[in-house]
């Protein structure tokens, strides 16, 4: 409706609103505001307003609630019970014994192990490599945007295309990576079977995956730096380095703590690199559980060995283990803001 | 905090000419060559993935690895074709990523919209706990999700991936980002005042500012949902496989032949490559938008 059609219905305007003087009222049509007569056309108007906030939101909640939210209560039904994908119809009260199970298994805290530490040496390294290539990438460069495109193109890669590629260049025999590492006198290194060697093959996967995404979102933190505060520096006599370690860094402090949460939890969850890495016998992690994630552990007691109430349970202590992270670093963003005020 | 309270060390040298901003730097040489390190690592295996597909499986085994094209590619890419039932996965894929984009972007707008602009009870309880649902791991979902679709009987069907995954809270939070700066309340209101009703202030205000946005949202959808792991391997199987499933079936099949396996690689990432190819920019500008407020 045009603004001409509203004002050839001025809504009845002989009536008066419920509540509101007579004067206040021509006083308001005085000025032209349509005043609220309750007409079929301005209370449908009202009703519209009022309800349409919730017809906005409510596909989104319902479909969140149904597929995301309440399959989060019933994986803790489902952990409480005994149910194995063999015998589905035959569901039983099991109380905590699926989590009992879990914590007197080894192959439990193997995984939980692992998850650690190929999170470590996956993230860490990372979130360097990001941060340094953001720098870079915050000079004035020829051709910004297309360096910028090649270094998210390894986003572009799906977990399980980068995951059969990297196993290829880690092969032990003929491979990539040792046939480079061998010309640094390196003799070749069974990338598959080895402890930490699989484990730094897993990790790099996501490293090269991941690096480009988070120096992008370091980029943008850095570029949205109020100038005046380099300039500031620049007139203080700080050079480059110095500019990035006092400035840029103490600005990225927040991005940096997100990216680091972000990580975190993609790092609990790692499980097609594992999965693909490891071939015929993915799921076990390698022959000797050397890189079985927590991810992977769930996967292989759940929809391999056929116990999806233990597989509920795991994916429930992910959770846990989530929240104890989140907990942690908001305990650390905290303490940093506080030793900050102190400063 | 404010420039006067940096605490930086005096030059030595006592020069004191004024370095530009470090946004405006131009790049040095030794800039050019780290960044064309990191370019080469970041694109090297992918380019070795089409010269490793043009080898034969045996080649493959031998040291020193191929470093250049062979003539077997486009045997290798019909024998993945064929054996990974590739072009079933293919189209699979484009359904199911394509129906997520398109009921994502939308509901996202309008729950953005909402979020961003008007008024309601309990909103701002409800923005919390979209925020709040963004880091919940999808492994807390997948048991009851496999045993509902089960008694469906809608086990290895195209909409057990496509349901549980039609909105996302992130897709909610981005666009009520974009949304609380990029469209005037006051142009709202002017509709409002005009008598246009909720739906027509959504189809003729809130879509048009919400575009640029939405698009990105789209392309990032889109590569999330082709490249969806978890809940596509216990859902599908070699039946109905979408381009992940097809490629796990490839990759830890009992014989495998590396050629064919780097050729299915090659494939099923080639669409996404092509997307990049096209609309770089703006992917790369939705992820920095998104990180700027996220």
């Amino acid at each position: 409706m045009t603004s001409k059609e509203a004002l050839a219905h001025p809504a009845s305007s002989a009536e008066t609103a419920p509540g509101i003087p007579p004067g206040a009222v021509r006083g308001a049509q005085g000025r032209g505001v349509p005043d609220g007569a309750p007409s079929w056309r301005s209370r449908l108007y009202r009703w519209d307003t009022k309800a349409s906030p919730y017809a906005f939101v409510a596909p989104f909640f319902v479909l969140f609630g149904v597929f995301t939210l309440v399959p989060l209560l019933y994986t803790v039904w489902y952990s409480l019970h005994d149910v194995q994908l063999s015998a589905l119809d035959h569901q039983s009260w099991a109380g905590l014994a699926n989590y009992r199970n879990l914590l007197s298994s080894d192959f439990f805290w193997n995984a939980l192990r692992n998850t650690f530490t190929i999170g470590l040496i996956s993230t860490v390294p990372q979130l360097m490599a990001a941060l340094w290539l953001a720098h870079m990438l915050n000079y004035k460069l020829r051709g910004s945007t297309v360096w910028r495109v090649v270094m998210l193109t390894p986003y572009a890669t799906s977990v399980a295309a980068a995951t059969l590629v990297f196993t290829l260049l880690y092969s032990w025999d003929g491979g990539m990576v040792n046939w480079i590492l061998h010309f640094f006198g390196v003799d070749p290194v069974n990338w598959r079977e080895s402890d930490w060697g699989s484990q730094f093959a897993v990790s790099s996967i996501v490293i090269w995956r991941w690096t480009g995404y988070n120096a992008l979102i370091y980029l943008a933190a850095m570029q949205a730096i109020p100038a005046d505060l380099y300039e500031s520096a620049a007139l203080d006599g700080a050079n480059r380095r110095q500019q990035f370690w006092h400035v840029t860094i103490p600005q990225l402090r927040p991005t940096v703590l997100f990216t680091i949460v972000v990580s975190t939890i993609g790092a609990t969850q790692l499980f097609g690199e594992p999965l693909l890495f490891g071939g015929v016998s993915g799921t076990k992690g390698g022959s000797e559980h050397q890189y079985q994630t927590l991810g992977l552990y769930m996967y292989d007691q759940g929809w391999i060995i056929g116990n999806l109430g233990k597989a509920s349970a795991i994916a429930w202590t992910m959770f846990l283990l989530l929240l104890i992270i989140a907990a942690v670093n908001l305990l650390l963003t905290r303490w940093l803001r506080r030793s900050d005020d102190r400063r | 905090m404010t420039a006067g309270e940096l605490v930086l060390p005096k030059a030595r040298t006592g020069r004191r000419r004024a370095t530009k901003a470090g946004k405006q730097l131009h790049a040095g040489p030794v800039t050019y060559v780290a960044l064309i390190v990191f370019a080469l690592v970041s694109l090297a295996p992918l380019v070795w993935t089409a010269v490793a597909a043009s080898r034969t499986d045996r080649r493959l085994a031998q040291a020193p690895p191929p470093l250049w094209f062979g003539g077997n590619l486009f045997k290798n890419l019909q024998a993945a074709w064929d054996q990974a039932g590739l072009g079933t996965a293919m189209l699979n894929s484009l359904i199911v990523a394509g129906t997520i984009t398109v009921s994502t972007v939308v509901f996202s707008t309008l729950a953005g919209f909402a979020f961003a602009k008007l008024r309601f009870r309990f909103s701002g309880l409800l923005l919390l706990l979209t925020i709040g649902t963004m880091m919940i791991p999808p492994q807390l979902a997948v048991v009851p999700l496999y045993l509902w679709m089960s008694d469906l009987g809608w086990s290895n069907q195209l909409q057990t991936v496509i349901l549980p995954s039609l909105v996302t809270a992130f897709g909610t939070f981005f666009m009520r980002q974009y949304l609380v700066q990029a469209l005037p309340t006051e142009l709202i209101e002017a509709a409002r005042v005009d008598g246009a009703s909720s739906l027509r202030i959504v189809w003729h205000v809130v879509f048009p500012a919400a575009r640029p946005a939405m698009a990105v949202l789209g392309l990032l959808t889109f590569v999330f949902a082709w490249n969806d792991f978890l809940w596509p391997i216990i859902a599908l199987n070699q039946q109905n496989p979408t381009v992940q499933v097809a490629l796990n079936a490839l990759g830890t099949g009992y014989v495998p032949d590396q050629a064919v396996i780097m050729a299915g690689a090659l494939l099923g990432t080639l669409p996404l490559l092509i997307a990049f190819l096209l609309f770089g920019k703006q992917i790369v500008g939705g992820i920095m938008q998104g990180a700027i407020k996220g």
